[in-house]
Parts: C-alpha cells; sequence; structure tokens
C-alpha cells in the first residue's frame, strides 16, 4: 500500500502544532495521490500513545508507536534509528517532517542513513505525475527553488506556520501499530533542559510577530516592542542592528542569520528593511511597517505602511489594541 | 586537540541575486564570496579551543577555485592547514554529495572535534551536519550556544523552541554553531601573511576514495524564480490616532488578521 510517513513532535505531553501541520499536508497529498494511499505517523517517546489520536483527527491512517523509557528524551541517535529503521519496514514515497529544531536535527541523519533525498524549509508540496515536486525559498527568500527527487523516500522538512491544519475529526478511524525498536546506546543526550520565561510566544510558530529595529533608539525604548506585542498575544523580535548592538539577545533576530517567520501578521517597528532582515520575514501574510523615513526600504514589502514617529504611535497602538481586543472577547 | 572546521562560501548575504541564464540558479558574476557567517563562528570556536588546548585546526571545503578565498580567510583567522576538494565530479552535488566528500577526506585525519556552521547561508539546507555525523558514524549535536570541552566530552548548549537544552557527547562529534556562540574575530594583517604560506592541499574525488555513485544528487533543482512583487503598499495618513484607528481598522476588517 503506498503511503506517506511523517513524523511527530510532541513536548511536555502535546503534540506541537507544526506536527499537525505535517500531518494535515500528509492527508491532502495522499487524497491527491488517490490508489488509497495511506497517512502514517510516527510517534516516539515515552507514555505517549493517547497522543496517536490527535494524529489520526488530522488524518492519519496509521500510528506507529515507538515507546520506550529510555527514548523519552529525545536523542539524534536513537530517533533516527528508529525512524530509519520504520522506513526500511514501511517504504513510504514521502517522508514529511517539521522543519523545526528537532526536525532540523533529526532529518539529516535519517535522510543520511536510509539514502533518501531531503529538501528542506519546504513552502509548498504539489503532486505531479505521482511525484512531489517541492516549493522552497533559498537565499534566505531572494529567490525560489522548485525542486524534485530521485528516487523514493522523498524526504522533506516542512516550514512551521505555513501549512493549514486539517479541521480536526474526532471520529475518523485509525489504527496504531506498537513498534519494537532495539534502543541503542546514545553517545549525544540531552542532560538537562530549561525553559525560556513562561508565557513567551516561540517567535516561530506565533500567529503576530512584533519587531523592533534600530528606530527605538536605545535598550531602553524596546519595552515599547514588547508591550504591543503583549497586548497582541504576539511573539517578539528585532532586527540584526540591535541585536548585534547588544539591546536584546540573539534569538530575538529576525532575517537572514537570525530566525524566519511566517506569521499572519508582521509589524516592523523602527525597522528600516535592510535586505538581510526581509529575507527572513517577507513570507509573513500580511506586513505592517511603522517608520518615520517614507524611503525606508520596509515599506517596499509592507502592505501597510505608517509614516510616523514610533515613540507616538507604538503606545496609542498598544492601547487602542487592548481596548478593541478587550471588546471583542 | 585536532578540530576540523568544515567551511562553505556562500554570496554575501547583502548581496542581490539575478538569475542564470538556464532558470535554476542564481548568477554567479558580480557577486562577493565571503566565508558562511555560521561557519566563521565555527572557525572562531575551533581557535579559541586551540588556544586554551592546544592543538591543530584544519579548514575542509568542496568547490570551484574561488573557493580558496575562502580557505584563506581562515588560515588568515589562525587555522593551521586546509583541504580543498576539487574535482569535476563535484560540480553540482547536493547536501547529501557535499557530506560525502566532506567525510572522505576528514576520516583519515582522524579528529577529536568537527565543527560546522548549523547552516550554510543562502542553500538554507541545515543537512550537511547532521548527513557527515551519520556517515562518520559520530555523534552529533547541532546549533550550538555554548561548548564546553573535558576530557573526551563535550556538553553543548543548544535552543529549541521555548527552551534550552544542555546535551553531552562523547568525542569525537559533530557540532553545529549557532549564532550566539561567539564573536567571529577579524583576520589581522599578520594573520593574513602568515596565511599566504599556509598549506592548502587540493584533493579530488580519486585520492578522497570517492565514486561518482557516492556523490549522485538524490534532489535537484528543475526551476529557480524571484519572488512574486508584493502588491503596492497601502500608506496609512493622518495623526498618529487616526493611523491607529484606521489600521486597526483595516487588520480587523479587511486583512482580517486581528
Amino acid at each position: 500500500m503506498p503511503s506517506i510517513l511523517t513524523y511527530a513532535e510532541h513536548r511536555d505531553g502535546t503534540l506541537r502544532r507544526p506536527s499537525l501541520e505535517v500531518v494535515s499536508e500528509a492527508r491532502r497529498l495522499a487524497d491527491q495521490m488517490g490508489g488509497d494511499t495511506k497517512v502514517e505517523c510516527v510517534l516516539i517517546g515515552s507514555g505517549v500513545a493517547p497522543l496517536a489520536a490527535t494524529l489520526a483527527a488530522h488524518g492519519a491512517d496509521r500510528v506507529h508507536v515507538v515507546d520506550a523509557k529510555e527514548l523519552a528524551a529525545y536523542a539524534t541517535e536513537g530517533y533516527a534509528r528508529v525512524v530509519a529503521q520504520l522506513i526500511s519496514n514501511e517504504k513510504p514515497k514521502a517522508v514529511l517532517i517539521p522543519y523545526s529544531a528537532m526536525g532540523k536535527d533529526l532529518a539529516p541523519r535519517v535522510a543520511a542513513r536510509v539514502g533518501a533525498g531531503l529538501v528542506s524549509d519546504v513552502v509548498k508540496l504539489t503532486v505531479k505525475d505521482g511525484k512531489l515536486q517541492a516549493r522552497r525559498p533559498m537565499y534566505a527568500g531572494k529567490t525560489f527553488a522548485t525542486v524534485e527527487w530521485v528516487g523514493e523516500p522523498q524526504m522533506a522538512t516542512l516550514r512551521p506556520n505555513v501549512f493549514p491544519l486539517a479541521p480536526a475529526d474526532a471520529a475518523r478511524k485509525f489504527e496504531t501499530v506498537t513498534a519494537d525498536v532495539e534502543v541503542a546506546n546514545q553517545r549525544a543526550k540531552v542532560v538537562s533542559m530549561q525553559a525560556t520565561a513562561a508565557g513567551k510566544v516561540e517567535l516561530t510558530e506565533a500567529q503576530i510577530v512584533v519587531s523592533g529595529g534600530r528606530g527605538l533608539k536605545g535598550p531602553e525604548n524596546f519595552h515599547l516592542v514588547e508591550e504591543l506585542a503583549a497586548a497582541l498575544g504576539a511573539a517578539v523580535g528585532a532586527s540584526r542592528a540591535v541585536v548585534d548592538a547588544g539591546w536584546v539577545d540573539h534569538h530575538y533576530q529576525v532575517g537572514q542569520t537570525g530566525k524566519t517567520v511566517s506569521p499572519s501578521l508582521y509589524i516592523a517597528a523602527g525597522i528600516s528593511g535592510a535586505i538581510q532582515h526581509l529575507a527572513g520575514m517577507s513570507s509573513s501574510k500580511v506586513i505592517v511597517a511603522i517608520n518615520k523615513d517614507a524611503d525606508a526600504p520596509i515599506f517596499k514589502v509592507a502592505n501597510y505602511g505608517l509614516v510616523g514617529d514610533i515613540f507616538e504611535i507604538l503606545p496609542k497602538l498598544t492601547e487602542a489594541a487592548k481596548t478593541s481586543l478587550a471588546g471583542r472577547k | 586537540m585536532k578540530i576540523v572546521v568544515c567551511v562553505k562560501q556562500v554570496p554575501d548575504t547583502e548581496a542581490r541575486l539575478k538569475l542564470a541564464s538556464d532558470g535554476k540558479a542564481i548568477a554567479e558574476a558580480d557577486i562577493n564570496w565571503i566565508v558562511s557567517p555560521y561557519d566563521e563562528m565555527a572557525i572562531e570556536e575551533a581557535l579559541k579551543l586551540k588556544e586554551a588546548k592546544g592543538g591543530d585546526v584544519v579548514l575542509v571545503s568542496v568547490g570551484g577555485d574561488r573557493v580558496q578565498a575562502a580557505l584563506r580567510n581562515g588560515l588568515a583567522m589562525g587555522a593551521d592547514s586546509a583541504i580543498h576538494l576539487k574535482d569535476p565530479l563535484f560540480e553540482g552535488l547536493d547536501s547529501r554529495g557535499i557530506a560525502w566528500a566532506l567525510a572522505a577526506a576528514i576520516k583519515p585525519l582522524g579528529p577529536d572535534l568537527i565543527l560546522t556552521g548549523q547552516t550554510g547561508v543562502g542553500t538554507d539546507d541545515s543537512q550537511v551536519p547532521g548527513m557527515l555525523a551519520e556517515i562518520l558514524d559520530l555523534p552529533q549535536v547541532t546549533m550550538a550556544v555554548k561548548i564546553e570541552i573535558t576530557d573526551s566530552k563535550a556538553t553543548v548548549k543548544r535552543e529549541v523552541e521555548g527552551a534550552s537544552e544542555t546535551w553531552e557527547t562523547t568525542l569525537p562529534a559533530v557540532i553545529s554553531a549557532q549564532k550566539g556562540l561567539n564573536e567571529p574575530r577579524y583576520a589581522s594583517l599578520k594573520g593574513i601573511m602568515a596565511a599566504k604560506k599556509k598549506p592548502i592541499q587540493t584533493m579530488d574525488a580519486a585520492t578522497a576514495g570517492l565514486k561518482a555513485e557516492d556523490l549522485a544528487p538524490k534532489t535537484r533543482i528543475v526551476a529557480m524564480e524571484l519572488p512574486p512583487t508584493r502588491s503596492t503598499v497601502k500608506m496609512i495618513e493622518g495623526d498618529p490616532d487616526t493611523q491607529v484607528k484606521e489600521l486597526l481598522r483595516i487588520l480587523h476588517d479587511e486583512a482580517k488578521v486581528l
């Protein structure tokens, strides 16, 4: 039976959203391929079996549950062995993995192990003559490439926040398979994990991002961006200029040498729009630019532009957003 | 300790790109080539480890003649020697082929540590570190923001979505550098002069023991295009109160993102 295999990532007993995006996309592709193509998922961890139902609700026909105490924490070698073994057994036509920190670490190791071609950071997949074709940004979005595979499985990592979730159908029938694997010794492993400040929205997965740049004039004013983000339930980003100047930590950086984001709404405050920055956010669905300079390059990629003083506009926007969002709840 | 650093030469991140005439790649003319920024961090980390513990830093890169400039750059920063993998067979490789080529050159060196950038800026694949580790049968830790070496073990800090992980790995291992690991040094004039005398060994596929089938691409780019142009920006005019009110109205009623 032809199949598409997806990798399900979870943390603290919950499936992470990119895992559901990946299974939703696999379902769409399987239905287009026809020939009763099945969607299979691999779920690795300890005590993870209850998560299978959620994968099924988003499109999985069969969930391979690989449950072992030794697999409770993610470790590249052990997990790669499990996924590679499943690929050898099931011979899927395609393998889809989220382009998350974990997926970026895991997918290349699996691809090398099974000798498959891997296409990273895919933003669109289409079926052409029964095979997949991928579209992906390259040079940080300055170009887009159409990529094909030579042979199978066709492995891809999918950019988070791009592929829509299939509506959950709790009544979908599915099958759970318990797979036995040998867990060999792990040479590299996680010894501790620390959550970064609670309540913060993860930049690469946020639906709304508010970013600040040099127009804020100094680190003491960065709170204006953080307050607007808090009012909108958004993640906070920054330009390379302010990260390099030491105003905020590097993990806030959006751009070619930082994070790539594609939220529904991106608000750039006091960011001029260096090509480096545009590369990391131009795939956002709606872009709002606020800048005092009407000629700033950021307005070339923005959908909506406000020319003005960010020290005046940001606090007003924060207050107005609080009032209007509260009024709508 | 013996440290190998994999180096990729990439277009300057500020470069404006044009397409090649075949429509499957970027036009290489007029591009200013640089060492991939993450690879510079890998070189810097190797040099810091060498300064602390002694040892030898070897750079390895795959590509045509222009790659020599990237290797010279790393040598000027302070690396000791370099291997330049150069062969017509290495043209048009995908990440898998590059990983095989690098592995073939690295294996005989028997390094204690292999450092790479977490991704090659440009192709943005993030594939070579993991593939290289698998081919060499070594453990890997990717996207490191802190590396500490003690005896034959490395403790590595790695950032994931909303959390920070501490990994331990036996050595040798492949570790990839993420922004935050360090601030790469600039080559000094003395370093640049010294680099001219440092050895760059050119190695072809046969010498590396590579065959065409090891390198055969499993993915291929069939078309490349420039991004679609966005519709023209709509400027929201008026005093700040009017601008803010109108923006929220548009985002809610028209764009439907709030």
